[in-house]
């Protein structure tokens, strides 16, 4: 038998679901998409508007340390490969600059940590929401830049990593702006310790004016490129690709 | 007839010659068009900011105090599950919420553990990345539109003339006699009904010059990138994470808002009120008989 309660509850569950499905093929509908991304672009303007190119994301200091910062996406990449350099120490690791540069690069770990470093101390944020602060040491990307020497034409760096994340290789991409900042650093220590598997090890980038998925963990080759369209699906990074996260990740 | 009163009047001070005052019954021009304007696109925005805002909190549906802040570190505000309960926890206080918040069933019988249900989020269905496109794209929308809403107001003496309180509206009498009358659904009628009463003004204005531009602020803070081009917001808000916590509850002050505001334009005929903030057309009420 409907009774009454039923009744008025199944007409409200059927006109909520009529509504929602209208608003679900709003939000899948293309052109929608394409507008509502296009608020990434003036964001990102508008963000450069305010902010030098060279205008430092806020450090801390160590009584501001998170007790326990944590680790996100990949903990441990898997594959032999990585095994066998985790086991060994990384000794063996090799960072490779290629692509639109003047003198490709292959470095050892050893080499990088004896390159010029900087230790900052920095809030990372993670597009869920939450933010951890951290001290960081490592080899700033300009440092790099300057040795292998960019040709004319690079407009991006691609950062390829060595774990592969659900579906995909885990990529990201700056452009050069973040690249020759001076806190966008190749980090290869996290509070004074040499950087933890679970938190990219042994090199993850920081590129600290943007979100957690744009510091692409376990680093082994950068290349700079003209444009992101041959990399991935073409969007600029793992997130990017396959779930549809802003490649500029400033807010 | 309709007369140009209240909202739509101009010149300054009562009208000396003219139109006699309107009485309960006449129909007067009541809300400009910039207001009606802005308050079907606000109300819109604030709507889509408001589903989409629970959507990106239920990727991480704890807020803390503080610079940082993650599953470590203590929440002064969380939304969970339990076992097969939904709970709400503020400070040490647990409210079950089983199937509206932390645990629920979608469209199709399936339970969910997410904080916010799917009836209210944009998208529906779990997807940080697409609330927060909604969420950014239509954030522009509210900035400019509150922005310009704000310059035309100040211009055309709006918020002068009838937002701001009078002299005799600040006294504590005039207030306990307006809360009475409130909480007795005693509401103007003839030409008192021309202006918005004391309380009326100061909801308005707290919402159009507190809750707005700290929403629009903490908001900001919790940007990376704005964080390197104003410093000064983190300190203003005691960092990125009580940003993200005043943010929360400036949102719960727009829902508070909206609630009692719907509720008001229930009590005091929604027809009229409706049809004078879509054609600005507003039939005084009838003058009560003493």
């Amino acid at each position: 038998m409907i009774t009454r309660r039923k009744l008025i509850g199944s007409i409200a569950a059927g006109a909520g679901g009529l509504m929602m499905s209208g608003c679900n093929k709003i939000n899948t509908d293309p052109k929608v998409r394409t507008l509502l991304q296009s608020a990434e672009g003036l964001t990102m303007r508008a963000q450069r508007i305010i902010a030098d190119r060279s205008a430092l994301a806020p450090e801390f200091s160590r009584t501001d340390l998170s007790p326990v910062f944590r680790a996100n996406g990949t903990r441990i990449p898997v594959g032999t490969d990585y095994e066998a350099h985790r086991l060994a120490n990384f000794e063996n690791w090799r960072l490779t600059f290629d692509g639109l540069v003047a003198r490709p690069l292959s470095l050892s770990l050893a080499q990088i940590r004896s390159m010029p470093r900087r230790t900052q101390i920095t809030r990372h944020d993670c597009v869920e929401g939450w933010s951890a602060i951290g001290q960081w040491t490592g080899v700033p990307l300009k440092v790099l830049l300057d040795q292998a020497g960019l040709r004319s034409g690079a407009r991006y760096l691609i950062f390829h990593c060595a774990d592969r994340y659900t579906q995909a290789n885990y990529y990201e991409s700056i452009d050069l702006i973040d690249a020759f900042h001076p806190q966008t650093i190749l980090a290869w220590a996290l509070n004074d310790e040499i950087l933890p598997v679970a938190n990219g090890a042994p090199l993850r980038l920081r590129v600290e004016r943007q979100l957690g998925y744009k510091h692409a963990k376990y680093v082994q080759r950068i290349e700079a490129v003209a444009n992101l369209t041959s990399q991935g699906l073409g969007r600029g990074g793992y997130w990017e690709d396959y779930h549809d996260y802003e490649w500029y990740a400033g807010i | 007839m309709s007369i140009p009163v209240g909202d739509e009047a101009t010149g300054t001070g009562p009208v000396q010659q003219g139109p006699p005052e309107p009485r309960g019954g006449d129909i007067v021009r009541r809300h400009r068009l910039s207001t009606r304007l802005w308050h079907w696109v606000n109300a819109f925005t604030i709507f889509v900011m408001l589903m989409s805002g629970m959507m990106i909190f239920n990727a991480h549906p704890r807020l803390y105090w503080g610079k940082y802040g993650v599953n470590a570190d203590h929440a002064w505000l969380q939304i969970g599950a339990a076992g097969d309960r939904g709970q709400l926890r503020v400070g040490d206080m647990r409210i079950e919420t089983t199937g509206v918040l932390g645990l629920w069933k979608d469209q199709a019988g399936v339970v969910k553990r997410r904080a916010f249900p799917w009836w209210a989020t944009i998208p529906s269905s779990y997807s940080l990345a697409d609330g927060r496109r909604w969420h950014f794209f239509f954030a522009w929308v509210l900035v400019f539109s509150g922005l310009g809403y704000w310059f035309i107001s100040f211009l055309n003496r709006h918020v002068q003339r009838d937002l701001l309180l009078r002299r005799e509206e600040l006294h504590p009498r005039h207030f306990w006699k307006e809360i009475r009358d409130h909480a007795r659904l005693r509401f103007p009628s003839g030409s008192a009904a021309l202006q918005y009463n004391s309380l009326q003004k100061i909801a308005y204005l707290s919402v159009l010059f507190i809750l707005l531009p700290m929403i629009v602020l903490t908001g900001l803070t919790m940007s990376p990138g704005v964080n390197a081009a104003w410093p000064w917001l983190l300190d203003l808000f005691g960092g990125r994470q009580s940003a993200r916590s005043i943010h929360f509850l400036c949102a719960s002050g727009f829902a508070l808002f909206i609630l009692v505001h719907v509720l008001m334009v229930v009590l005091a005929g929604p027809f009229n009120e409706m049809r004078s903030m879509i054609t600005g057309r507003f039939r005084l009420p009838k003058e009560r008989e003493l």
